[in-house]
């Protein structure tokens, strides 16, 4: 059936110009009715969709994408206090959650390069993932019962990003004291690279994670974030 | 290096051309059939897409294939393609000049209403419609020729009509 897909892949993009110069030299007396090809948006304005028709084609093919296995990366928007949140599934479970100001279509593109190419918004895998976080701000959630997915992280970060989530709500552990707890206790600043690049912000709580001296550290959604999600969890 | 953007990019940019030339194919009543199909299967084939592959294309060959499936497929249970093909009556503005170019364009041979949508619609080069349709760019050159010859007669007399009828 992907009879055609392989044939196109075997062209280049030389021998595709060349035949479209050939084709050029071939076409330049024109036929009757080749008249230039001015008029036909105009002419074929008939054809044209409207975006509800597009959405609902969309939708349909979400779902077969789902129903045949093809949806390696789902993706979708949700709003919250704290900015528009990407949040984005495998089948295995939720695999990124970024920061508007990690700027979402450079997290798709890098998500399509590591994971697969095969990434579609597609709202209803994340379904569970929107609700929980929707409650979370709604400060009526202090924890996530989400499959997840660290398949963008590995080693020693990967340690650390699954050791976050036991941090309890309202609390926070000191960089050292993340170190010292993952049994690596002079690795303080790798715990810090392990937070600045955890993969899933909000759902596991590297904001819980302060400097020694109680200042915020830094943070992937800025500190302005952080200190939100603090003083949300401080108020719950 | 793979540095290929998400397919979601790929059906953004393209669902509107596509859906169209499934329209003019097959008639607005399969066309969305013909869209689910096509953009499955390019999904599906997507990887292993070359990075210097011409998407559209691409999916244009998808899309005449899954057509065809469902010509195919109306013609195996007997029920004649034209009767089958919506009207375009449910969709879009029920303006004369739509009316007449719906009509004109069932009533086309299969092959010039797809050597006008790959060409015209499209604006694929006639050795690519070749490509796709089988037969010679000139064979492909023709078939569009005399498929838009109809069409613009049509959209040109229900533009002098003027009015709805």
């Amino acid at each position: 059936m992907n009879d055609h897909t392989r044939s196109d892949r075997t062209r280049s993009d030389r021998a595709r110009s060349d035949r479209a110069r050939s084709d050029r030299a071939r076409t330049d007396g024109p036929l009757p009715g080749d008249t230039g090809d001015m008029d036909m948006a105009a002419l074929f304005a008939f054809t044209s969709a409207d975006q509800e028709t597009l959405a609902r084609l969309h939708r349909t093919l979400e779902a077969a994408a789902s129903r045949q296995g093809l949806l390696d990366v789902a993706y979708t928007t949700v709003d919250t206090p704290v900015g528009p949140l990407l949040l984005a599934a495998t089948e295995r479970g939720l695999v990124r959650v970024a920061y508007d100001c990690e700027d979402h279509d450079k997290v798709l593109d890098t998500l399509a390069a590591t994971l697969s190419p095969r990434v579609l918004r597609a709202p209803r895998r994340l379904d569970t993932a929107a609700r929980e976080i929707g409650e979370y701000f709604a400060g009526r959630r202090t924890g996530f019962g989400l499959p997840l997915d660290f398949s963008l992280s590995s080693g020693f970060r990967q340690t650390v990003q699954r050791h976050l989530s036991q941090i309890a709500y309202g609390r926070t552990e000191s960089y050292k004291e993340v170190a010292r707890i993952v049994g690596n206790p002079k690795a303080v600043r790798a715990v810090g690279s392990a937070c600045a690049t955890n993969p899933l912000p909000v759902v596991v709580p590297c904001h819980r994670v302060l400097r020694a001296d109680g200042k915020l550290g830094g943070y992937i959604g800025g500190l302005a974030a952080k200190t939100a999600l603090l003083n949300l969890e401080r108020a719950a | 290096m793979d540095m290929k953007r998400p397919f979601e990019s790929i059906v953004t940019a393209h669902a509107q051309t596509v859906l169209r030339v499934c329209r003019v194919v097959v008639g607005t009543h399969d066309a969305d059939d013909a869209w689910s199909e096509t953009f499955v299967a390019a999904m599906r084939a997507y990887p292993e897409l070359p990075q210097d592959a011409n998407v559209e294309a691409w999916l244009v060959t998808i899309a005449h294939r899954k057509c065809i499936d469902i010509i195919r497929a109306k013609q195996r249970h007997a029920i004649p393609v034209d009767e089958v093909q919506g009207g375009p009556s449910s969709l879009g503005i029920p303006g004369a000049e739509n009316h007449d170019l719906w009509d004109a364009v069932k009533a086309l041979p299969p092959k010039q209403r797809q050597a006008v949508a790959y060409h015209y619609l499209v604006g694929l080069p006639y050795a690519e419609v070749a490509q796709i349709l089988g037969g010679t760019a000139d064979a492909a050159r023709r078939a569009a020729s005399d498929g838009i010859i109809t069409l613009r007669s049509t959209y040109q007399g229900a533009l002098s009509e003027g009015a709805p009828r």
